[in-house]
């Protein structure tokens, strides 16, 4: 089945406001470290990349690690500037993105 | 002298009426003292289930809609073939699980009805317990359910169902020989370590724990109780399990249901 994301994103902004975008994205996380039923490490499989533009623009990005929980939880603020998209990119240690997008209308 | 003043008539009747107002006010606390186990955790937990979009547990509510629509088996029905918008056929299902099963002879949760389901109809394969699949639409089902009362079903069949369930919640066992009554009805609102011990209602299941990174059943907390007390857990869906679901249905009657809840 497919990753899954939630994203948190007001609809409307006046221009120049804060908004407060929050991703929940389900993904195991799974560390490498751990074994699974038959003494075999079971293989690393954890997002190693998030980025997200706004028009284009890089306004946040961060880097993961393999101590970080399940289904990650990012939040962050940036300020409304334009109407437009933000995209949304998760990428995993094995070069895979995931990609979202949301749009947001700026008085 | 503000203090020593003499109360006026209209003081009196009100500090009557107060004290009513109080009584009255305890004696509801009386008539329900039980709590969910949203009412233990901290505030952002609180927060985070209350926050569809920050509650995990909406992701295997997502699956589990896809799922619902999703053509499966032989007979290439989905669940919506027959049953339709979820949000209206399945309100207040789960709310009233497990149930008689008359071919059974015995009562069914809600995931071995799913599975009932697939099998007879669908002429699929059934969804092992505890996968991504099979919480996903115990999720996405029970999330239709959020908000009503807990309503087990009054059919006299289910009664000594109902009595095994509560025998098994008193009965000690394990090494450490608790029984489940001894910590959630006891002990319960004190600490287990660092951890509160909640009334053990099942309100909010499948729910999201952040123990286990991931969402998942009743039986599974069972499983993880009864480790904890160094007990042999019996298996996913056994009739054991069941039965003890059934009384703890029962006696959270009428409280809410939060599926998909976050526990910590």
């Amino acid at each position: 089945m497919a990753a899954r994301a939630l994203i948190n994103i007001p609809k409307g902004a006046k221009r120049g406001d804060i908004v407060e975008i929050k991703t929940l994205l389900s993904h195991p996380m799974e560390t490498g470290f751990r074994t699974g039923a038959d003494g075999q490490l079971v293989p690393r499989d954890i997002i190693e990349k998030f980025v997200c533009t706004y028009n284009g623009e890089v306004v946040f990005s961060a880097e993961l690690h393999p101590a970080i929980a399940a289904n990650p939880f990012i939040s962050f603020t940036t300020i409304a500037m334009d109407s437009g998209t933000f995209v949304f990119a998760w990428t995993d240690n094995h070069g895979e993105t995931q990609v979202q997008t949301a749009r947001i209308d700026v008085a | 002298m503000a203090r020593r003043r003499s109360r006026r008539p209209g003081s009196m009747w009100r500090s009557t009426l107060l004290a009513c107002l109080a009584l009255g006010a305890a004696s509801a606390v009386a008539q329900d003292a039980r709590k969910s186990g949203f009412a233990y955790m901290g505030p952002d937990t609180q927060a985070m289930q209350k926050d569809d979009l920050a509650n995990p547990g909406m992701l295997s509510a997502l699956d589990g809609e896809a799922l619902w629509n999703a053509p499966a088996g032989a007979s290439g029905k989905s669940c919506a073939s027959c049953h339709g918008d979820a949000t209206a056929s399945m309100k207040g299902v789960a709310a009233r699980y497990p149930a008689y099963e008359a071919t059974h002879n015995a009562p069914v949760d809600l995931a071995g009805r799913i599975n009932l389901c697939r099998e007879g109809n669908q002429q699929a394969p059934a969804l092992p317990r505890e996968s991504r699949e099979a919480i996903g639409l115990a999720t996405y089902i029970g999330q239709q359910s959020r908000g009503l009362s807990i309503a087990p079903p009054d059919d006299p069949r289910l009664t000594p169902f109902h009595e095994q369930g509560k025998a098994l919640y008193t009965q000690r066992m394990g090494q450490l020989n608790f029984s489940c009554a001894q910590c959630h009805d006891e002990n319960a609102g004190g600490h287990l370590g660092a951890a509160p011990i909640p009334q053990a209602h099942p309100t909010g299941y499948p729910l999201y724990r952040l123990e286990w990174q991931a969402t998942g059943s009743l039986q599974r907390r069972f499983r993880n109780c009864m480790a904890g007390v160094r007990a042999e857990p019996y298996s996913y869906g056994s009739p054991e399990f069941i039965a003890l679901e059934l009384y703890l249905m029962d006696r959270a009657k009428g409280m809410a249901v939060e599926t998909p809840a976050v526990r910590p």
